[in-house]
């Protein structure tokens, strides 16, 4: 199949992608900043651990399953108050960013919970009986020692994140999936319902790609 | 240097408890290398994970270089762990750095200022034989080198006691030896008490000054490793001095020694040498002095602690009244005499 891309679609096509790209990364980077920390908050009060906490481990486990059971669409139009509050417009681009990191957010908060599970307790061990504080077996041991595998949760939650701003877009988030739906469905072009999946194919591959070898240049290292 | 007082360490599971600790005491003075041994289960990992409070007694205290360890608020007892030296059997080096980062890793939990805990570190590496593996993640080096590293890294803050839980249990019997080895020479360098866990018989054979044996949870004997080698006096020691040397006697030769005439007798003995007397030529006087034949059917020479001891498993031939003489005679000569068929 050969697509036609005049210069206008090309431009439109190239801004989606930039747009998209904008919101993945804005996204990605603030789940994490909060998924994070709460992955290691679920980690360390579990049973046993270095910060058993059943109450604090039972509350929050409530609540990212509760967060994580909501449709992203459901999600999306619930969030439009907090977002108008937030940014002044559930519309847009950077509307988007909201409910996207929201969402991804308990979404990480798991996946750092199952990276950080991995750790042999021997290290955690090792260290406490070195004198470590919780705060060092965190820094020191969790997170570095399990790197490779927080890494490829980056890349997962960054591609989750793609399929979640394609379906933002559909409501006015801007970026690839408002193209394909304005012009795409809409206006039955397409041609560019295909360009924009290939991009979004693209898409995904690379950071696939990117996460696969910036961990296995980690773990090779330690090799 | 550490004083365990009635420590006591109940696992509650739903549905059951599980006494794994029941009432132990123990000394261990300074500078010693002590070791403890039992059985898969008996209790010992517990017991010496109590010591750095890995593991919180359900009863007793536990006193190091005169502080009760389990008296201490959290804080405190970050500041005494790093004071007790802890090494692994699957060594817990982490990967995510290298061997000189894994022994720097307790200096900078203790805030060692980084030019001091730089060259303690490269003093360490050197003292455990790896300065040249210094830039190596752990994942490239041999088992007997990870240990060397977990020794490291023990030793880096200058503990007052290193705990080591089966650290040789993952390593082939010629690597056991030069960790053990290494042990030995920390131990009388730098005066430290170390306090081993082991199932192996060896590794006390080897380095361990005094042993406590443990057995369903209590300990049932301690004593000189010497001592228990030479009169072990509960069935289960006398298991483990077997490991290592055999005294299991053949069913036929029990068997044979009693189908003899009246006026031949066969007594199976066995005879415990240590130290000076086992370079005596104590058997070939007994032969001349009382005309007895001596058949050897078993023998033994080792060294623990540095003094020969030996075991001798003989058949002694010849008239009933010279065959006793002749028992007697090794038994004045204070050597351990065993009879083994009775009369
Ligand atoms: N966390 C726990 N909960 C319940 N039971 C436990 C726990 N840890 C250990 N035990 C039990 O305590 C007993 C003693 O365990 P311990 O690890 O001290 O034995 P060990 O002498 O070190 O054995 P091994 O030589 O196999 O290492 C075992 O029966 C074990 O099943
Ligand atoms: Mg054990």
């Amino acid at each position: 199949m050969v697509i036609e891309l005049n210069s206008w679609f090309a431009d439109k096509l190239l801004t989606a992608t930039w747009e998209t790209l904008y919101m993945v990364i804005i996204s990605t980077f603030f789940s994490y900043l909060f998924g994070l920390p709460l992955g290691v908050i679920l980690v360390t009060t579990s049973e046993g651990h270095i910060l058993e906490s059943k109450g604090v481990n039972r509350v929050l486990g409530a609540i990212v399953n509760a967060t994580r059971s909501i449709p992203f669409i459901i999600f999306l139009i619930l969030l439009i108050p907090l977002t108008r509050l937030i940014v002044g417009t559930s519309i847009g681009t950077v509307a988007s960013i909201v409910p996207l990191t929201l969402a991804a957010i308990p979404f990480v908060a798991r996946l750092v919970e199952t990276s950080l599970k991995e750790i042999d307790w021997g290290l955690i061990e090792a260290a406490l009986s070195m004198g470590a504080s919780a705060w060092q077996v965190i820094h020191k041991v969790l997170i570095p020692e399990a790197k490779p595998s927080l890494i490829l949760g980056v890349a997962i939650t960054a591609i989750n994140l793609i399929g979640y701003s394609a379906m933002a877009g559909i409501v006015g988030g801007g970026g690839l999936g408002t193209l394909a739906y304005y012009y795409g469905y809409q206006r039955y072009e397409t041609p560019v319902m295909w360009a924009t999946v290939i991009v979004l194919i693209i898409m995904v591959q690379g950071i696939q790609m990117i996460g696969d070898a910036l961990a296995a240049k980690v773990i090779s290292r330690r090799r | 240097m550490i004083e365990i007082k009635g420590l006591t360490k109940i696992y509650k599971t739903p549905g059951q408890e599980i006494k794994v600790l029941d009432n132990v005491n123990l000394y261990i003075k300074k500078g010693e290398i002590f070791g403890i041994i039992g059985l898969s289960g008996a209790g010992k990992s517990t017991l010496v994970r109590c010591i750095n409070m890995l593991e919180k007694p359900t009863s007793g205290q536990i006193i190091v270089d005169g502080q009760d360890i389990t008296a201490l608020n959290s804080r405190e007892l970050r500041a005494a762990r790093q004071k007790i030296g802890m090494i692994f059997q699957h060594f817990n080096l982490l990967s995510s750095r290298t061997v000189f980062n894994n022994v720097m890793f307790p200096l900078e939990i203790a805030g060692v200022p980084r030019r001091e805990a730089d060259r303690r570190v490269k003093e360490l590496l050197k003292l455990v034989g790896l300065a040249d593996k210094a830039e190596v993640y752990p994942g490239q080096l041999s088992g007997g080198q990870k240990q060397r590293v977990g020794i490291a890294r023990a030793l880096a803050n200058d503990p007052k006691v290193l705990l080591s839980d089966e650290a040789t249990s993952a390593l082939d019997p010629q690597t056991t030896r030069s960790i053990l080895g290494l042990l030995k020479d920390i131990n009388r360098r730098l005066n430290l008490t170390i306090l081993l866990i082991t199932h192996d018989m060896n590794v006390i054979k080897e380095i361990c000054d005094r042993v406590a044996v443990i057995h369903n949870s209590k300990i049932v004997e301690v004593g000189d490793v010497l001592e228990i080698f030479s009169n072990p006096r509960t069935p289960i020691s006398r298991n483990f001095i077997n490991t290592v040397m055999n005294r299991d006697i053949p069913e036929e030769l029990l068997y044979r020694s009693k189908q003899l005439g009246a006026s031949m007798t066969a007594k199976l003995i066995r005879v415990t040498f240590i130290g000076e007397s086992a370079e005596e030529p104590v058997i070939t006087s007994m032969i001349k002095k009382y005309n007895v034949k001596a058949n050897i059917l078993y023998g033994n020479i080792d060294r623990i602690k540095g003094k020969p001891f030996g075991n001798l498993t003989l058949e002694l031939l010849g008239e009933p009244a010279l065959v006793d003489k002749a028992v007697n005679y090794l038994k004045n000569l204070d050597l351990e005499v065993e009879v083994l068929n009775g009369d």
